[in-house]
């Protein structure tokens, strides 16, 4: 211990933390994040708050509200799977044409000429499936943590409307391959639409742009799964995200609150008596 | 809470040093203390976690997307449907509705029925309170609870076809556990816990455990013709 002088001080920043330092401390750096190296309180504040991603957050959360075991972090999850979708699913728009039989073609060209693209595919429905099962999930959590009661009612209702348009997002999707899967699985649930009392034929003409699926429904569908459906469900999941973030952060139910509040004080009184 | 636990001090000028009285009951503290749950600061702590899951996340779907192709079946041909022609997953069980009531009953109202209950939920007092059951009014508790039991299994036994076997078995088996803790005690922690569902909750685990069953039957056990199939036997259709 005694060999060297300064054992006792501060240890020296490693080189490539000194680089970071430099290169936040320069004027490049500063005009783009603002504040230092996140290692004291005050610059991990201004990383929260001074970033237009961050900024949904609190600079500081409770330590309840992290744990895995209580939201199995659902909710960040389907919007993981919208994020990855979204990407995907522009990828897959570079080589996608919505006419007959064209857009069949170009699924077999996605797997069997474009670099990548069967993987971009299977990427794009795989991350569908898991999207919708996570949404119904995270309502599933919601509804049994009773995180719908006041002030939270309309938040739940919100909620309820996102998970109508992931499955119509996902519905619309189905049948862009245009294969037998694609159109009798959309048919099926098409059909189903005609049996709305009086207005079922108008619906169903709406729908579909005529009177059966065929190459009209697939520009429609086209149109409401490319564009449509996710600009709605972008703006949803703004409200849903900016609504639970007013509303004090995720949902802990006020007998827990209460118990780690106790906890809180009881730590923090024991210690006072120390000092 | 006897007076002496907490005692009022005013100022000479009230205007400028308020005094805030709050009454805090026993079990209902106001919001007023709940800043003080414990807490961390968001840059590292949430961040590595949201880092971690979506790695952690992003890499098991990347992995499944590797190991599994999605389906493509030949080109779409109007003169030749499939049969069975199945819906998304999320829809069977919608669709094996099909086989016991017309499109106008599975395809629009109960659909329209669910997404109703689902937007009303918390808007109803009877959720909110989320009010064990099993507090007072015990026989007349179990007289109700076993007539609207046994009317909703009679109304899916004789309005369909066949019996509507997806819909009874739950309504048993939930009006079941909902009554047990009102025949046998609550002396178990288990029937202790039983007792202390609310209403909502029995609802909302009845509809949980029909839709399931319902899209499982759809997805695995129903072949050519919507007949009933064995997955292990026929395959998945």
């Amino acid at each position: 211990m005694g060999t060297h002088a300064g054992s006792d001080q501060t240890p020296a920043r490693p080189l490539w933390l000194r680089l970071v330092d430099q290169v936040l401390a320069s004027r490049v750096g500063r005009s783009i994040l603002r504040h230092g190296y996140p290692n004291t309180n005050r610059n991990r504040s201004l990383a929260v708050f001074s970033n237009f991603f961050l900024h949904i957050h609190p600079v500081k959360v409770r330590t309840e509200a992290m744990r895995f075991s209580r939201t199995f972090y659902l909710g960040g999850l389907s919007a993981l799977t919208f994020a990855l979708l979204i990407g995907t699913g522009v990828l897959l728009m570079f080589y996608y044409h919505p006419s007959v039989p064209r857009a069949y073609q170009d699924m077999k060209d996605l797997e069997f000429v474009v670099s990548a693209g069967l993987f971009l595919r299977n990427l794009h429905r795989w991350s569908a499936h898991a999207m919708v099962a996570l949404v119904f999930l995270h309502m599933i959590r919601v509804f049994y943590a009773g995180a719908y009661r006041p002030p939270r009612e309309f938040n739940w209702v919100i909620g309820v409307f996102l998970l109508i348009f992931t499955i119509l997002l996902s519905y619309t999707g189905y049948l862009l391959p245009w294969d037998q899967l694609a159109y009798w699985g959309v048919t099926v649930g098409t059909n189903m639409a005609r049996s709305v009392p009086l207005l079922g034929d108008e619906i169903s003409f709406l729908m579909l742009g005529g009177h059966q699926v065929d190459a009209n429904t697939l520009v429609r569908f086209y149109v409401l799964h490319c564009v449509v459906l996710p600009l709605v469900l972008v703006l949803g999941v703004m409200v849903h995200i900016w609504r639970v973030r007013k509303d004090g952060g995720i949902y802990i139910p006020p007998e827990e609150r209460r118990a780690a509040h106790r906890a809180c004080r009881v730590e923090g009184e024991s210690g006072r008596e120390e000092a | 809470m006897s007076a002496s636990d907490f005692e009022i001090v005013a100022g000479d000028d009230a205007r400028k040093d308020p005094v805030r009285v709050v009454l805090v009951q026993e079990d209902e503290r106001p919001v007023v203390d709940l800043h003080e749950d414990p807490m961390v600061m968001t840059v590292p702590h949430l961040m590595v976690r949201e880092v971690i899951t979506i790695i952690a996340a992003s890499l098991f779907l990347v992995l499944v997307s590797i190991l599994f192709d999605a389906p493509l079946e030949e080109l779409a041909d109007p003169q030749r449907t499939p049969n069975p022609a199945k819906a998304p997953w999320y829809f069977l069980g919608l669709q094996e509705l099909l086989h016991y009531y017309p499109p106008l009953i599975s395809g629009v109202i109960l659909p329209g029925v669910v997404i109703g209950a689902l937007v009303v939920v918390p808007y109803f007092e009877i959720n909110l309170k989320r009010e064990p059951l099993w507090t007072h009014g015990r026989e007349r508790k179990l007289l109700s609870i076993a007539v609207a039991t046994v009317l909703v299994s009679i109304f899916f036994y004789v309005s369909a076809p066949h019996p509507v076997w997806p819909i009874i078995g739950p309504t048993l088996f939930c009006g079941g556990l909902m009554m047990l803790p009102g025949i046998v005690g609550t002396e178990s922690r288990l029937m202790d816990w039983f007792a202390r569902r609310s209403l909502a909750f029995w609802i909302f685990t009845w509809f949980l455990i029909t839709a399931v069953i319902l899209t499982v039957i759809g997805v695995y056990f129903r072949g050519p013709g919507w007949e009933f199939t064995l997955p292990w036997r026929d395959g998945v259709y």
